[in-house]
């Protein structure tokens, strides 16, 4: 099996981070997987985006032109993705700074998500939006398994940071149940 | 071995990071240059790493005092290796120059950003000419090795040190912003020696042995053109023993892409894609750039009925193509300059190619 996703958002609302942890989860479940990241001045413009591609097979291109899934966490990302994605895809938005009604396409899966206000309100820390976010598009597309995430939390997460480890297991797991709920 | 175990020595890092972590299993202990994005992961990696192993990193006031810097400390017959990005290159070109006269080993990455200029910073391999024509004066020769993926950004770091030993003469690395900047997981495979390191030829300083120097000026008699044909037998050599290529499902292609680097990486899906619709597709990947897989080329060229060449810039490599072949007119060109080709663009390119309309 072979799925893309394009993550997008503001610099500092962590998209760079859950694209790596998505990836290194992938890698420890023994798959293939790219990570290309947005860099140079884009970092400091304000947005920050990255696509993931996880394989069985050998990966081609690390560049995903038309991606199967795109998790986006605020409008100017929206109107960047919104076109390429493909016809069926599946869509995961920040609806705490996204406007559903901008989306219009019919034919994509469209997971609408509040993340800062579930980040804020019940995991504690909007900080944790896209570590929220991150858990719904995985329990919508079974990209991984939810408990790889959790066990490769301490490779992404610094020696200083590490006492926030449960939390950002809190914010996966409160992603993952709002995307079972809104099946 | 088992799979476990395999999965286990897989480390998930940056390409510009996998050149410094190649470069230090390969005994590079000695590092310069000034930044420049996209390379400036290369510093960085380098900074914090070498000084902990008894190494040194030094970041010089330009690129013309790097290079310069490389150049001395590859006299004194150690393995060092600098970084930089287009323009960064260009300035390292008189340096470049000087060490191919004088016969010196070194490594050069360019990571390569858009130009003519200050260009931006899109991924680009608008420096292939630069890099695999020599930009400095004088006509010399360098290997120019052209990673595809991470894994290779590791092994051919290595295979670069051993190439400019064994030639006593710069060896270049030509990346890209996507190759420098993506991540995926690579083996480390043990560094394993193809070269004596030993440099009797070194400046190490007289005692207890007759001097001798390292030059590249030669003013008595015909001594110059004696060196030139000294330099032309090495790069001859190189190409009778270094090219290197990848041959990607060209058994029975219709359609060879022709494409190094990003590029080629890119293609692999496209190809894949245009196979499952039993288009008879495949590529030849350079590995190495200069000695070019010409004859090679030219034994593919006979087989096939077109020869895409993709290039992320005008049409640079497509000359060697040309120069490889006189099926000329089984030549085409799709170029992007200063942007990224995407598999969907070049899956209809070769469904166009195949007759199979977009």
């Amino acid at each position: 099996m072979t799925t893309d996703v394009i993550m997008a958002g503001f610099g500092g609302q962590g998209i760079l981070m859950i694209g790596n942890l998505l990836s290194i989860a992938a890698m420890e479940e023994g798959r293939h997987v790219t990570y290309f990241p947005a860099y140079g001045v884009e970092m400091r413009g304000g947005t920050a985006n990255c696509t993931v591609v996880l394989s069985d097979e050998e990966i081609g291109s690390p560049v995903v032109g038309r991606p199967r899934a795109c998790v986006v966490m605020n409008g100017p990302s929206l109107d960047r993705y919104l076109p390429a994605i493909r016809e069926g895809g599946d869509l995961v938005i920040n609806r705490s700074l996204v406007d559903p009604a901008k989306v219009g396409r019919k034919d994509l899966r469209l997971l609408a998500i509040p993340a800062n206000d579930i980040a804020r309100e019940v995991v504690g820390s909007q900080q944790l939006a896209s570590m929220v976010a991150l858990g719904a598009y995985v329990q919508r597309t079974g990209a991984v398994r939810m408990q790889t995430l959790f066990d490769c939390l301490p490779k992404v997460i610094s020696k200083k940071y590490e006492k926030f480890i449960p939390l950002n297991v809190n914010a996966l797991k409160e992603g993952e149940s709002f995307a079972r709920n809104h099946a | 071995m088992n799979v476990a175990a395999r999965v286990e020595q897989r480390v998930f890092m940056k390409g510009n990071e996998a050149i410094c972590v190649g470069a230090i299993a390969a005994g590079c202990r000695f590092y310069y240059g000034y930044p420049i994005t996209p390379q400036n992961d290369i510093p960085e990696y380098m900074s914090a790493h070498l000084p902990t192993i008894g190494g040194t990193f030094l970041q010089a006031e330009s690129e013309v005092a790097t290079i310069n810097f490389i150049l001395g400390t590859s006299a004194s017959g150690k393995r060092v290796m600098t970084s930089s990005s287009g323009p960064g290159i260009s300035l390292m070109q008189e340096g470049l120059s000087y060490m191919a006269g004088s016969e010196l080993p070194a490594v050069v990455v360019n990571i390569s950003r858009s130009g003519p200029g200050l260009g931006g910073i899109a991924p680009s391999q608008g420096d292939y000419f630069q890099a695999v024509k020599c930009g400095g004066h004088g006509g010399y020769r360098m290997p120019v090795l052209a990673p595809h993926s991470v894994q290779e950004m590791y092994s051919l770091a290595m295979l670069a040190f051993d190439l400019a030993d064994k030639y006593r003469n710069p060896a270049m690395i030509l990346g890209d912003a996507i190759v420098g900047q993506m991540k995926e997981p690579f083996t480390q495979t043990p560094y394993v020696p193809t070269v004596s390191q030993e440099k009797p030829w070194a400046l190490t300083g007289c005692a207890g042995r007759p001097r001798q120097h390292v030059k590249s000026l030669y003013l008595k008699d015909n001594a110059i053109e004696v060196h030139n044909w000294k330099l032309h037998r090495k790069y001859l050599k190189m190409q009778e023993e270094e090219v290197r290529y990848e041959d990607y499902h060209l058994d029975g292609a219709k359609i060879a892409v022709v494409a190094f680097g990003t590029a080629a990486r890119v293609s692999k899906t496209a190809i894949q894609w245009a196979r499952r619709e039993g288009i008879a597709a495949g590529m030849l990947r350079p590995i190495t750039l200069f000695p070019f897989p010409g004859a090679q080329l030219e034994e593919i060229a006979k087989r096939v009925d077109v020869l895409l060449v993709i290039e992320m810039n005008t049409g640079q490599m497509l000359e060697d193509v040309k120069a490889s072949t006189t099926f000329h007119d089984k030549i085409r060109f799709l170029g992007k300059p200063c942007a990224m080709p995407t598999p969907e663009e070049i899956h209809g390119e070769l469904r166009k190619l195949a007759g199979r309309g977009r």
